[in-house]
């Protein structure tokens, strides 16, 4: 499986000085990785490569156990995962997870505004064609009351830093955010590989990951549902790359796996065959984009979704896990406006910064970024993966040419971005430590009782020197990522 | 003008259905110049499972097929009373935002043939211009019952120069939207002077002109909308506004037959 990809995070080539999240720039060891430090340099390099393949060969296993319900790809599942942890202070986790509070919140009360008054609009904020020209805008989302008022249950921040102080936010991941498995599964590992460390480190834990999605997800039960919620997962089914993960989640939940071809409209809810008889869901946590969620409101042709779902959920009966909808606050376009839609609702200035964007649809933008095209990142609006996208340093001459011309057909289809020094951390190679780039995607959750984020998150790592790309496709792997007690 | 509606459609399958979903949206809306007297939906052989308003304000109501159904009987009755409006329904009531209706649809998209109809359309004001498209769509495609296909685009209309009721508010709101006017589709009856019985729904437009709000356009007959006109439901084209949206699985040879009766009190 690959990772759905912080696409930003293929930043080019930069050669100025590095952040080191373990070294800094001047190669003096950072606090948080002085413990780590001192049990590193006391282990025997021989020793930790074996620990390393035995990691590895932990993966497989875990890769195997997760392939039973689908087909032969473990090795295509398989992410290399490398032993030595991404550590992030306490005080750094604080500010971060701050800001992605922040940010959290206004998303939510950006989808709630925009499928209602639209005042952001009104109040000239963002400009009506950026809404009304979206395609991630779902009509059918209009004044619909989602219970308790929650739009995106579960988000990925995907975010970079650059040095001491900064964190960027390269994309919002609002509808469905994968990798929270990856997450858990790494500090398994760790844990049963080098448990020591987790003496000599006060790491605060992950673990507990799926017993809060549970109940956060419970705790958005639509208001007439009596008794314990039921809570289920949707999975296109064993053929999507995430199904392990849909399984996983499901099985760590204690909560039923569903496909669409287990759901029907039964007395004005959804409901699950059971061996006992159709049982309503009060939440569904579902990993079925919108477009095949409802064959009857949406793609006809959709045999992945619930036909009626749609309008159950607008007369109250169910609660759907992202609302369909949401993938207009993550579009591309939209991510250039976030500073202002965080401080159009917060009234707050936004923690977390964002990476200055060049929407090409504006003429004066479209004429920078053609003149400084072999310095910038350019991103398709509503692309993802990575896919279509000019790493302008990395390009031939030939390739920004050719992107030249499409940016001049179609400049509203374009945003481009300036390339980041992304920070590294080591990874532990045959010949010792070695600096790699990396990402973060932190992992939150939302329901009316408030707003939870996983310490730590996701850290992936680019394992080849040099490379910026962290798609588990193209070389990239995992690290645990630790958030520390100060 | 009171006016007493009856609408049965009804589906016969010669092989029962397995399952069945239908979104119906047959009730009339309370409006400016429209008041719902009384209305009520009666099933055979399906069950109502729930109710909703959707965007366009229209009121929807989601019913099943019984297990093994053969036949589906939905009636939908009631009474209606109009006032004149001369054909202006008034200012927009949201949720949806106006630029909504600004937004083409498959159905709706302006290709060459939507454009060369425009480029005929002369006026003064905004409103002159409208009348003036509804005439020229008028005189280039012919009313004829079962000459058109139910998904065919405004485009394939035009090119076709046939159609009915539904095809000429398709055109009309393809060629409106493209002059920049907010358009939407109205589903709802008409009743017609000379008789009880009619043979389907009606179908018309509405445009949004500013300082008069909706302005109601019938390019098959020729008029705004009078107190004649019953609005059942709104959308961006005929799939929002259907009376009848449905999804049967199983089900062989399904037979559909509609019977309105639209009569003045």
């Amino acid at each position: 499986m690959d990772l759905p990809s912080a696409s930003g995070s293929n930043h080019g080539m930069s050669d100025t000085v590095k952040f080191d999240e373990m070294w800094g720039r001047d190669g003096m060891l950072r606090a948080p990785y002085e413990r780590f430090q001192g049990w590193f340099e006391g282990e025997d390099p021989k020793s930790l490569r074996a620990k390393q393949r035995e990691a590895e060969e932990l993966f497989r296993l875990t890769g195997i156990t997760f392939n039973v319900y689908g087909r032969a790809e473990a090795e295509e599942r398989l992410i290399p995962f490398d032993i030595i942890p991404r550590i992030i202070s306490g005080r750094e986790w604080q500010r971060l997870s701050r800001g992605i509070d922040q940010r959290v919140r206004a998303i939510n009360a950006f989808l709630h505004d925009i499928y209602h008054r639209q005042e952001i609009v009104r109040a000239g904020r963002i400009p009506q064609e950026m809404i009304a020209r979206n395609v991630a805008f779902l009509p059918h989302m209009i004044g619909v009351a989602p219970p308790g008022g929650i739009y995106t249950h579960i988000v990925g921040i995907d975010l970079v830093r650059t040095n001491d102080d900064d964190f960027f936010v390269l994309e919002d991941n609002a509808r469905t955010p994968s990798g929270v498995s990856y997450m858990l599964e790494n500090r398994e590992t760790m844990l049963q590989m080098f448990p020591e460390l987790f003496s000599r480190n006060r790491v605060q834990p992950v673990q507990n990951y799926p017993r809060k999605l549970r109940q956060s997800l419970a705790a958005c039960a639509p208001a007439g549902s009596e008794g314990r919620p039921c809570v289920a997962v949707l999975t296109p089914g064993i053929y999507n790359s995430a199904y392990f993960e849909h399984a996983f989640l499901a099985d760590q939940m204690g909560v039923e796996l569903v496909e669409g071809h287990d759901l029907r409209v039964v007395d004005g809810r959804v409901a699950m065959r059971t061996t006992r008889g159709y049982k309503p869901i009060d939440v569904l946590y579902r990993r079925v984009d919108d477009d095949f969620l409802d064959p009857l409101n949406f793609n006809p042709d959709s045999t992945l979704g619930v036909p009626g779902i749609m309008d159950v959920y607008r007369a109250g009966g169910i609660t759907i896990a992202n609302a369909p909808g949401t993938g207009i606050a993550d579009d591309k376009a939209i991510y250039s406006y976030m500073p202002e839609i965080v401080e159009f609702y917060t009234g707050e200035r936004p923690i977390l910064k964002n990476v200055p964007t060049w929407r090409c649809s504006e003429p004066e933008a479209l004429a920078y970024v053609l003149e400084h095209l072999d310095e910038l990142v350019v991103k398709e609006v509503h692309g993802s993966g990575g896919y279509g996208m000019l790493i302008g340093p990395a390009a031939t001459r030939k390739d920004l040419a050719a992107f030249r011309r499409k940016l001049k057909a179609r400049p509203g289809h374009y945003i481009a971005q300036p390339t980041l020094s992304l920070s590294t951390v080591p990874i532990f190679t045959n010949k010792g430590l070695a600096p790699r780039h990396v990402d973060l995607r932190p992992f939150v959750l939302v329901s009316p009782e408030g707003i939870s984020i996983t310490p730590g998150g996701l850290t992936r790592v680019a394992l080849k020197k040099g490379s910026l790309v962290v798609n588990s496709s193209q070389g990239g792997g995992t690290k645990d990522t630790w958030v520390l007690e100060d | 003008m009171r006016l007493f509606i009856r609408h049965i459609t009804r589906y016969a399958f010669d092989t029962p259905a397995s399952h069945g979903l239908q979104q119906l949206r047959k009730t009339p809306k309370s409006t400016h110049h429209q008041q719902v007297l009384h209305w009520r939906t009666d099933l055979e052989g399906s069950k109502k499972e729930l109710g909703f308003e959707d965007h366009h304000n229209n009121i929807v109501e989601l019913i099943s097929f019984e297990r093994e159904a053969r036949d589906v009987v939905i009636v939908s009755e009631g009474e209606v009373e109009i006032g004149d409006n001369h054909g202006i329904v008034g200012r927009h009531i949201g949720p949806a935002p106006l630029w909504l209706y600004q937004r083409p649809t498959d159905r709706t998209w302006t290709g060459p043939g939507c454009r060369a109809l425009i480029r005929k359309v002369t006026g003064e004001t905004e409103l002159d211009r409208l009348h003036a498209l509804r005439e020229v769509i008028a005189g280039a495609i012919s009313f004829e019952i079962g000459a058109s296909l139910s998904d065919w685009s405004a485009e394939d209309a035009v090119a076709a120069g046939r159609g009915v009721c539904q095809d000429h508010t398709h055109v009309f709101l393809a060629c409106a939207r493209e002059m920049g006017f907010p358009a939407r589709y109205v589903s709802g009856y008409l009743m017609l002077d000379d008789r009880v019985e009619q043979d389907a729904t009606h179908a018309w437009a509405e445009a949004h002109v500013d300082g008069l709000g909706w302005v109601g356009f019938d390019v098959s007959n020729g008029i705004s909308p009078d107190m004649r006109y019953v609005r059942v439901a709104t959308g961006l084209d005929y799939g929002e506004a259907a009376p009848v949206t449905g999804l049967t699985i199983g089900g062989g040879g399904e037979r559909l037959s509609v019977q309105i009766e639209v009569a003045q009190q």
